[in-house]
């Protein structure tokens, strides 16, 4: 038999205290499609930047094709063929699509631009090769990277969550992409938290918790909950029965809402008509990029309506259109944004004094002066109520992985007591043993009579947690449907339907 | 064989020991760095080292002169960390310290025969007052069309300059001055109390310690103090939160502007006693350099300011003593600011040596 692809031998590495990987194996064989399962924190991301040269492991071997290899940079994993799509993207936000491309593959910038769009096209990786980075959704950078390492033609491809931004039939389309890339001979480690996906598309997975391989299966042999249950190491909870749907007040409406952002590259908001009643959790469905960033900012109020009396939005029965976010969050708002560091926390400040960020109404601040005892047993209560895996509240918010903080900003906005709560992508990048608690917590929400308003690009989510679902696609809001009266291929159809059908 | 280049790597967290290391290595960096520069010069560098290091402290005499210098100095510093914290960079203290200076000087200027407890608390006031206005200016156009605050700032130091030249040689000029360029001398009363008898050094001085504390509560403790840095660190987690932005740019550019014009104000009514043309000798400019090698940290500014005024009276003995030309001293502070900007690069990153790469050559 000839030697794997790649192999790891007793692989460890450790932040500080923290152990994130602890004496790994693992074995990639040719035209394989190899997942990597594990919760949040349990090291599969440290892993992959292991093999991909961006840290070095503190002992322990990788060999690559029988030989031992030392990475110092990901330069020199992507000459030898790995190529890497990243959880947190690296792309310069001030470069165009091809520009970004370019800095990796060489080739003059005008074949570039022609090859992404072909290449787009195959995979339905639609994106706009002269477009700013910046001006992109969280949805159409990921496509951008995937797009930039399928151009380096890799032998093996590491992808970090590729399919949580992809709507269904995308998806399938992507495995199309991954299975014909298999077959040419190249190695595929996918790390992914959706069980289904794992099993409709990986030969082989391995489980890691708490940093250590804890199994080696065939994931096409076991059920989903089976591989659910290796991963966490007990039974994943049933969801919460949820109450019938209220009719309580409106908590949140948008009338008639049209909006034109300065940004020449935005999407722009067309005819927005939506409410969320006290006790309703309203689903928005769609591809990101469809004018999802646009809305989240209106609602959230850090971009405001300008033009025309007869657009509104409504917040607790009060005309909140030109309130600043402190003035909507006093209140009774909040609101869980897209991007968490640097947007729903400072990367370079603790835990605590991100608590600081939005918790200061509750006794955190008195006299001006901010209370560290008060601010510091709320962090401890956030991280001790959401299971946040971190040292301590003095952890800064950089230093935890994506999903880890999403639970801390969650629990942090939770935390506030909201009449009304809006969550953009509640669960990207996070595992589903703390998926599953933050749906949980929704509904537990809802039930207690909170509005909620969730963006979300998984349909799966939007259909566990939603009373009712809105499609967003190219600016445009669909109808309303009942959860329980639809089903995923319906709202699919609106979301891949092309310019004025929706 | 090809050259190992070592690569910078991002810290876990911020290494608190080379927060504190890094002042200290940048001015062995920037002494090495003038110690060939001297040679060079022809200009005996052992000489220049103890003119510079040693003799402010060898005499009462210097050491209070460093105790005058430092006062100004800290109180500029303080106000400019608060805002280049918020990422509000206010290179302008010059002008607003002119400013202060001004408008306290409208006082005696024009009440020269006045007496009373009054008029020295008075001009302090209203100097911290025209620098704030002055910095009003800049943060006016910066929150209205998002110009820089940087070159607005700057510029209007330019413009401060003028005004003052303007003053001294036009309305405000001593008519007994035998047309030199300068006000009347100031009346006793028009004078800040003197704090250690037999010296300069005033009670200025005492107000900017009190700043400093000041500053600390401000910026630790203070819930505004929080808001500025998030501003700076995370633009975008401060719109989230609601913090205004605007606000933060008026805040971090009147505290600036009130804290470089009571240093001015303090000036005219501390040592020189009167208004004239040299009233600052750079002192908005230095205090950038106090500023960052403080850290931006209220209690590390405390022992930047008194370092810095150290190298003020150490660099006029060198002159005198060591024939540094004037410019000496400037290149070494603006060597002693580069060196410190390039080691505080690694209180959040370290070097990492790779490990040779022979093997993966495919």
């Amino acid at each position: 038999m000839t030697a794997p692809l790649l192999s790891l031998r007793d692989v460890s590495k450790s932040y500080g205290q923290v152990h994130a990987n602890r004496g790994v194996n693992l074995d990639v064989a040719s035209h394989s499609i190899h997942a990597i399962l594990g919760e949040n924190g349990a090291g599969k991301s440290t892993l992959m930047k292991l093999i991909y040269g961006v840290e070095k492991p503190d002992s322990g071997q990788i060999m690559w094709q029988g030989k031992q290899l030392h990475l110092n940079a990901p330069g020199d994993a992507r000459q030898l063929g790995i190529g890497m799509v990243f959880q947190h993207f690296s792309l310069f936000e001030t470069l165009t699509v091809v520009e970004n491309v370019s800095l990796v593959v060489p080739g003059d910038k005008k074949d570039l631009a022609q090859r992404i769009t072909v290449l787009g096209a195959e995979f339905g990786l639609d994106v706009d090769p002269m477009a700013h980075v910046h001006t992109l959704s969280v949805g159409e950078r990921q496509r951008v990277e995937i797009i930039r390492c399928l151009l380096t033609n890799p032998k093996l491809l590491i992808l970090d969550e590729p399919t949580s931004v992809l709507p269904p039939q995308s998806v399938n389309r992507l495995f199309e992409t991954l299975r014909k890339l298999a077959a040419d001979g190249v190695s595929i480690l996918f790390i992914s938290h959706k069980l289904e996906e794992i099993r409709a598309i990986c030969d082989h997975a391995t489980i890691l918790r708490a940093g250590q391989v804890v199994g080696n299966v065939d994931p096409r042999l076991h059920d989903a909950s089976a591989l659910a249950t290796m991963m966490i190491g007990h039974d994943v909870p049933a969801p919460l029965a949820a109450k019938p749907i209220s009719t309580g007040n409106k908590h949140l409406e948008l009338i008639a809402v049209d909006h034109i952002h300065d940004d020449p590259f935005s999407v722009p908001l067309k005819q927005i008509n939506l409410q969320v009643r006290a006790g309703e959790i309203l689903g928005i469905a769609g591809v990101s990029g469809n004018g999802q960033s646009e809305l989240a900012a209106l609602i959230s109020g850090e971009a405001r309506l300008h033009g025309s009396e007869k657009q509104r939005i409504m917040m607790m029965s009060r005309d909140v259109t030109h309130l600043n976010p402190a003035a909507r969050r006093h209140l009774g708002f909040a609101f869980v944004p897209e991007d968490r560091l640097g947007q729903g926390a400072v990367p370079e400040m603790s835990l605590t004094k991100n608590s600081l960020l939005t918790a200061h109404s509750k006794g955190l601040v008195r006299h001006g002066l901010i209370r560290m005892r008060q601010a510091t047993a709320f962090a401890k209560a956030c991280i001790a109520t959401q299971d946040v895996r971190t040292p301590d509240e003095h952890a800064e918010a950089g230093a935890l992985s994506g999903g880890n903080l999403q639970k801390f900003i969650i629990g942090r906005e939770m935390m506030l007591a909201p009449k009304l709560l809006f969550v953009n992508q509640p669960t990207w990048g996070v595992d589903i043993g703390a998926a599953t608690a933050i749906r949980q917590q929704l509904i537990a929400l809802r039930n207690d009579g909170c509005a909620i308003l969730v963006i979300s690009e998984e349909l799966d989510e939007l259909f566990e947690v939603s009373d009712h679902i809105q499609v967003l696609n190219h600016g445009r809001l669909s109808a309303r449907f009942k959860t329980v009266d639809t089903k995923p291929e319906e709202i699919g159809l609106h979301m891949i339907a092309t310019g004025d059908a929706a | 064989m090809t050259l190992i280049l070592p690569r910078l790597v991002a810290r876990e967290r911020a290494s608190l020991s080379m927060m504190i290391i890094a002042p200290f290595a940048a001015l062995a960096l920037a002494a090495f760095a003038n110690f060939t520069l001297y040679l060079t010069l022809d200009v005996d560098p052992s000489a220049v080292f103890y003119a510079l290091l040693i003799e402010p402290f060898t005499s009462w005499y210097a050491f209070s002169e460093v105790l005058l210098k430092t006062g100004p100095l800290l109180l500029i510093a303080q106000g400019l960390a608060i805002g280049f914290r918020a990422k509000v960079f206010n290179i302008g203290a010059e002008g607003q310290f002119i400013l202060g200076a001004i408008c306290a000087s409208a006082i005696p200027v024009y009440a020269p025969q006045a007496s009373g407890i009054w008029i020295w608390p008075s001009m302090l006031l209203l100097g911290a007052l025209g620098g704030g206005a002055w910095a009003a200016i800049t943060s006016f156009w910066r929150v209205r069309l998002n110009a820089n605050e940087i070159l607005v700032s700057l510029m209007l130091s330019l413009v401060a300059v003028q005004l003052l030249n303007y003053l001294l040689l036009g309305p405000w000029k001593d008519p007994m001055g035998f047309n030199f360029p300068q006000s009347v001398m100031f009346q006793y009363d028009a004078m800040v109390p003197t704090l250690l008898p037999g010296t300069r050094v005033n009670i200025s001085l005492l107000f900017a310690v009190g700043l400093s504390l000041a500053a600390w509560v401000f910026m630790q403790r203070s819930f505004i103090g929080f808001k500025l840095q998030v501003g700076g660190l995370a633009p975008r987690a401060a719109a989230y939160a609601g913090f205004s932005q605007g606000g933060a740019i008026w805040m971090s550019l009147l505290i600036g502007g009130c804290a470089a014009g009571f240093a001015g104000a303090a000036e005219v009514a501390g040592p020189i006693g009167q208004l004239q043309r040299s009233i600052s000798t750079g002192y908005g400019y230095a205090a950038i350099i106090v500023a960052y090698l403080g850290g931006l940290h209220p209690i590390g500014i405390l022992l930047s300011s008194f370092f810095m005024a150290a190298l003020y009276i150490g660099g006029d003995t060198a002159m005198v003593s060591a024939d540094l030309p004037i410019a000496g001293v400037r290149v070494f502070q603006g060597s002693l600011l580069l060196s410190y900007l390039i080691l505080a690069t690694f209180v959040r990153h370290r070097l990492d040596w790779p490990r040779p790469s022979a093997e993966i050559k495919p």
